[in-house]
């Protein structure tokens, strides 16, 4: 173990940094400082995302209805997809907390494997978070935002969504993107969405049995719908555009607060698995290549082992914040 | 240093034989834990939603209830804690849990007064 840190010639001297205070080496206890920082950190992002859920707690998005979608497969699942990718983190601390293990009884093979189970399952969940992340951006039923950046959804009379290109009537026209290489170079505009707010208004007004459903709460916690003469008023009077999926301004779910602190948040959690992987494909390299069994100790994967398990604690976090509560 | 692991768990009422069954048992019970929340998160059981505690409904005190216990777990048997020191255990433990309680509620209450102030008709949207 003492072969982890650098000779000195402070060696064997008790006051000159060779003292190990609780019994944790110099590494294992600044990992466990470092992880108290950052577990300060993600905690204020997840306080702040409980903040501002409070102040618009009558108009939160319910994540059940956001996040539903599983890859490949159409309809609609809520949290089905989002506990797999937990349990594959959980699983890779599994792994992780073998290849410990198996670093304490001096076991090489059964380290590397581990550590491989381990970086396969960081990637997997990698790249799960990816695909929530450009669903989310996708979007699934579009809506129209009003004047005041509230959001406008559109219901069928049981309550079922409806896609706005579903019902929108195309209108000819021959506009297209206005782009800053063609014409004046400062004057660009946004992306266009895939129906005009004129399509779906026409649409909206020849179907009757649409209506309206705002992003406020109502008793009960759902949605409240508008009744079909309130729903043409408040579309006529209020609607200003359409949005199709979120980005960090607009989101078709509810409030652009919940879209930033989704991608601010997830974001800095998949950050750390990535630089976890990272980590955990250093240490795997100097197993195979045989650094901790010539220093006969394998305490360098306890400690991103320390670091994995972390970013495995903070997503258990997460997942209730985002997604359970 | 690989005989040195505390395998008891549930305060010693249960005790594995190795640390890699005392891992697999962890492991088993994280999942069993997570299932009950996946399972309470699709289903909502209505008299868990319908009464509030403190302004939180009571299905959201049991999912904070079980992620603190799914984290103690993870610190304790993923992250060795149960083996370090009582001094190193309550420098992580307790410096973060005072500061992150405080921070939250802090942070809740004014999130809650300024939902006040908009609800209440005072001013409509400023900030």
């Amino acid at each position: 173990m003492d072969d982890t840190v650098a000779k000195s010639s402070t060696d064997n001297k008790t006051w000159d940094g060779n003292n190990k205070p609780l019994n944790a080496s110099y590494g294992k206890m600044m990992m466990w400082f470092f992880i108290v920082s950052d577990a300060l950190t993600f905690s204020g992002f997840l306080a702040a995302y409980g903040f501002s859920r409070f102040k618009f707690i009558d108009s939160w998005p319910i994540a059940d209805e956001v996040f539903t979608h599983i890859p490949f497969v159409h309809g609609n699942y809520p949290m089905y997809y989002v506990a797999f990718m937990t349990f594959v983190l959980i699983f890779s601390s599994v792994t992780m907390v073998l290849a410990v293990d198996a670093g304490h009884h001096m076991k090489k093979n059964k380290v590397i494997v581990y550590l491989f189970l381990t970086i396969i399952g960081g990637a997997i969940f990698v790249g799960s978070q990816a695909w929530e992340w450009g669903t989310f951006i996708k979007g699934s039923y579009g809506a129209v935002e009003t004047k005041g950046g509230k959001i406008l959804q559109f219901v069928k009379e049981d309550g079922s969504r409806v896609a706005i290109g579903d019902f929108a009537v195309p209108i000819p026209s021959e506009r297209t993107t206005q782009e800053n290489n063609n014409g004046i170079w400062y004057e660009s505009e946004g992306t266009r969405t895939s129906v005009s707010l004129a399509e779906v208004t026409k649409g909206f007004l020849t179907d009757e049995s649409i209506l309206i459903r705002t992003q406020y709460l109502d008793e009960n916690g759902e949605r409240t719908v508008l009744s079909r003469a309130e729903s043409v008023e408040k579309l006529k009077a209020e609607g200003v555009g359409i949005v199709e999926g979120a980005n960090l301004k607009h989101n078709e779910y509810g409030t652009p607060l919940f879209a930033d602190f989704f991608f601010f948040i997830t974001g800095f959690h998949g950050f750390h698995v990535f630089s976890g992987v990272i980590f955990n494909i250093i240490v795997f390299f100097n197993v195979i290549i045989g650094t901790y069994e010539r220093r006969k100790s394998y305490e360098m994967v306890e400690k991103v082992g320390l670091y994995w398990h972390f970013v495995d604690l903070v997503w258990v976090f997460v997942f209730t914040v985002f997604y359970l509560v | 240093m690989s005989d040195d692991h505390n395998l008891a768990i549930f305060r010693g009422k249960l005790k594995f034989k190795s640390n890699v069954s005392k891992i697999w048992g962890v492991f088993t019970l994280l999942s069993i834990i997570t299932i009950v929340e996946v399972y309470l998160g699709i289903t909502k059981p209505a008299f868990l939603t319908e009464h509030n505690l403190f302004a939180l409904k009571y299905l959201n005190w049991i999912f904070l209830a079980l992620t603190l216990v799914k984290a103690y777990y993870i610190t304790w048997d993923f992250m060795h804690m149960r083996d370090e020191k009582m001094g190193l255990r309550r420098a992580v433990v307790w410096t973060a849990g005072f500061l992150i309680i405080y921070l939250i509620f802090i942070l809740l209450v004014e999130g809650n007064y300024i939902f006040d102030v908009f609800d209440a008709g005072y001013v409509k949207f400023n900030f």
